[in-house]
């Protein structure tokens, strides 16, 4: 029963995922909704178990009640076994420290033991927050191939767009000669994607010498992989081509919404040879009344629409009720448009309640930014919220 | 409270030949996302059962693949959960020595080892297709009250505009709800009637002597020969159940129910009780995409369909495609049926994994649905 893993994945999932503000109040980044029935942390896990990789520690600590009901025994991903399978990681009390997770490398640091258990001799690290299809075991390969100690996933972004990741300078062969955080004058396009594999014995190494260094942020970005160049390690840029979107702000969730639809939508969850997969509960069939008018836009099982509904993601059991126009929009699970609201442009999240004739946000072309309504809000009947709002009360 | 589930998955099979061809009644598709046995297995659930056999009679290949480990009621379970009983031949068991069984009764004394080792005091027995939500804690609650040895669910319905299978039982009742006749309908039979919704609910030990001795007198009826035969002599009651029901008892009968789920009263009933989901396997579908020009009005639809197309008064399930220009009108098309372009259907009922290529035209009638088996490319 007891056998060795190859490869296990260690997702950082204790982000809080400040800049969503009020989508991430009660919850932790990962488990903000995306895509109708989705969470963001089905995008890594799905990779996981399509990848064949069947271990994966999540290691939380920022808002976990949602997250750690959501991932529950890992049955929707098929990660419930017997031996491996996914494990929520929470910090804990040890012999003689207890410590928060005080950096991405301080929270594999702490979990060192829960990796030697697998025997494993790659380490997959991962991040939960964004929205991507990715192939683990071709990168896994290709470090193997490479003789790597560290093999970092690069997608090459357009110039101006560089100086807001980490950027990757690579020889010929593509291995890595430089790293720099966020750089002002980028000499390279390849940005790190946050996804890393290490030869298990080298991230051990270098994660106890990181850990005894009183200076050090205790960050991979920061810390661990500068401190591998400086060394000379073999460090490779494995390049990804496909969608990835960092759904770390309100604009790029939006926008990641919205790639979702068209004709030919830029992102697709109906992939059959990729799928991706979530924690189902169960709900009637959308209902779709007889004044119901829905262009260019998803739409998620429970709900039910009687009003108009225009280039939008409406997630499970949302209602849209007669008169009411949603446009623009991302509307989350169980909210509820009443009849005559309008809505432009905005991210509604669960459980919002917009009151009859009441109008949030501004049609997109005059809007001045996204609005956004967090969890449970009442909007009163008749009420008028602008443009770029962030409201998480009212 | 404790009691057992038992399911009768191949009941009624012949009503709709054209849907249990290759499959059982359990597994017939219905309401965009169901198999009729949901609704079965999710009442029994949310009642608290947690041990439920389903006797199996032919056919149930796609029974086996619907149900699975139970998972997706909740029902892989170390103790209990759900127990598939295969026909079992013995020459106890049917008309004859290796024969299956034909009746009710029969298919009853085939699960009686499955019942004599359970240890839970009742035994909920059901019919795959009683389509309802029901909650089956508060029959056995007046079961128990009553002191019944036997409690029949009942449905009040106008026999002249309800689909009754044939060899329903008609039951007549007194004011303290003892039943006092019971009948096979018949068309003689007029106006409001109490007819038993084969949902029922027997004290165990009650139910293994009944069909004991039912079994060493060759009886075969359950209803003619158990209850009517025992009347006088023991404690059966009815229990009214006035939410939705329907059974499945023809194609038209089986479009009709799909249809009624458009009503909003009856989706509230089906489906509205917030305590009382129904349950079904879990396909993992993306959601279902409306594209520019897409026009959909009353219509039901499921999870993984992608509509270019018009859309109404219909019923649409799971990875369903409609192509530009077509005009889908009061249909039911079951999952995975891919519509062209410049399609034009009417009262058509499609079976799984239909193909209907560029520019065909095809209907039917709400009486006499265009009925297209699985897997047919026209």
């Amino acid at each position: 029963m007891f056998k060795k893993k190859k490869c296990i994945a260690m997702l950082l999932a204790g982000g809080q995922g400040s800049r969503l503000y009020a989508l991430t109040q009660k919850t932790a980044k990962p488990a903000v909704p995306f895509g109708g029935k989705y969470r963001i942390i089905d995008f890594p896990l799905s990779n996981c178990i399509n990848s064949g990789i069947d271990t994966v520690g999540v290691l939380t600590q920022y808002q976990p009640l949602v997250l750690n009901d959501y991932i529950g025994n890992g049955l929707p991903w098929d990660l419930d076994r017997a031996f491996g399978g996914v494990k929520i990681l929470p910090p804990y009390q040890g012999n003689k420290t207890a410590d928060w997770y005080k950096g991405t490398a301080n929270a594999i640091y702490q979990n060192l033991e829960f990796i030697n258990r697998y025997d494993a001799e790659y380490v997959l690290i991962l991040s939960g927050d964004h929205i991507y299809k990715m192939d683990y075991a071709a990168m896994l390969d290709y470090h193997i191939e490479k003789g790597a100690d560290c093999t970092i996933a690069v997608l090459d972004v357009p110039l101006e767009e560089a100086s807001r990741f980490g950027i990757m300078s690579t020889r010929e062969d593509n291995s890595i000669f430089k790293f720099s955080e966020k750089p002002k004058n980028p000499d390279s396009t390849l940005a790190s994607m946050g996804i890393y594999i290490f030869g298990k014995d080298k991230l051990q190494k270098y994660l106890i010498e990181d850990n005894a260094d009183q200076n050090s942020a205790n960050d991979f970005g920061k810390n661990i992989i500068p401190n591998m160049l400086a060394a000379g390690e073999k460090m490779f840029a494995y390049q990804f081509e496909g969608y990835w979107k960092d759904v770390g702000t309100i604009q790029s969730l939006w926008e990641a919404n919205m790639d979702l639809l068209g004709e030919k939508p830029a992102f697709t969850l109906s992939d059959e040879s990729w799928r991706i997969f979530a924690r189902h509960f169960s709900s009637a069939p959308q209902y779709i009344g007889e004044n119901a008018v829905i262009n260019n836009s998803i739409i998620t099982e429970g709900c039910e629409i009687y009003g108009t509904v225009e280039n939008s993601v409406i997630y499970t059991g949302a209602k849209v009720m007669e008169g009411a126009v949603v446009r623009d929009s991302v509307i989350m699970s169980g909210t509820i448009i009443e009849a005559g609201a309008h809505v432009e442009y905005s991210i509604l999240d669960g459980g919002v309640k917009i009151g009859k004739n009441a109008s949030v946000g501004a049609p997109k072309e005059k809007s001045k930014g996204i609005t956004v309504i967090g969890a449970d809000v009442n909007v009163p009947d008749g009420y008028t919220i602008g443009d770029d709002e962030m409201i998480s009360e009212i | 409270m404790s009691a057992v589930g038992l399911v009768f998955s191949n009941i009624h099979d012949q009503n709709i030949p054209d849907l249990t061809r290759k499959r059982t009644m359990a597994s017939v598709p219905f309401g965009c996302r169901y198999r009729l046995i949901d609704f079965t297995l999710s009442n029994m659930v949310n009642s608290g059962i947690t041990k439920v056999g389903v006797i199996t009679h032919n056919n149930y290949q796609s029974l086996l693949d619907h149900i699975g480990t139970g998972k997706d009621w909740d029902l892989a379970r170390r103790s209990g959960g759900i127990k598939l009983l295969p026909p079992f031949i013995t020459s106890f068991s049917g008309a004859g020595a290796n024969k299956l069984y034909s009746t009710r009764l029969e298919a009853m004394m085939g699960a009686m080892d499955f019942i004599s080792r359970c240890n839970e005091d009742y035994v909920v027995l059901s019919d795959c297709d009683a389509i309802s939500n029901i909650d089956l804690s508060d029959v056995i609650r007046q079961h128990k009250e009553t002191g019944a040895d036997i409690t029949v669910v009942t449905t009040t319905v106008d026999t002249d505009n309800f689909e009754i299978s044939s060899g329903s039982a008609v039951i007549t009742s007194d004011e303290n709800n003892r039943i006092s006749d019971v009948v096979h309908f018949n068309h003689r039979l007029h106006g409001m009637r109490e007819i038993s919704t084969n949902i029922i609910v027997a004290t165990r030990s009650y139910l293994q002597s009944a069909v004991a001795d039912a079994s060493s007198h060759g009886y075969t009826s359950f209803y003619s020969d158990v209850i009517d035969r025992n009347l006088l002599r023991a404690n059966y009651f009815v229990y009214h159940y006035d939410g939705f029901f329907a059974q499945i008892t023809s194609l038209a009968g089986y479009y009709a129910c799909n249809m009624k789920l458009l009503e909003n009263n009856v989706r509230a009933s089906l489906f509205g009780e917030r305590n009382r989901p129904i349950l079904t396997k879990v396909r993992n579908s993306a959601p279902t995409r409306y594209a520019d020009g897409a026009k959909v009005t009353n219509s039901l639809i499921a999870d993984g369909c992608v509509i270019e197309g018009v859309v109404e008064n219909s019923i649409i399930f799971r990875g369903v495609k409609v192509g530009k220009g077509s005009v889908v009108k009061n249909c039911i098309l079951m999952q995975d049926t891919v519509v062209g372009n410049d399609v034009s259907l009417g009262c058509v009922v499609s079976d799984k994994n239909v193909l209907i290529k560029d520019g065909r035209n095809l209907s039917g009638h709400s009486t006499l649905p265009f009925f297209i088996g699985k897997g047919t490319m026209i």
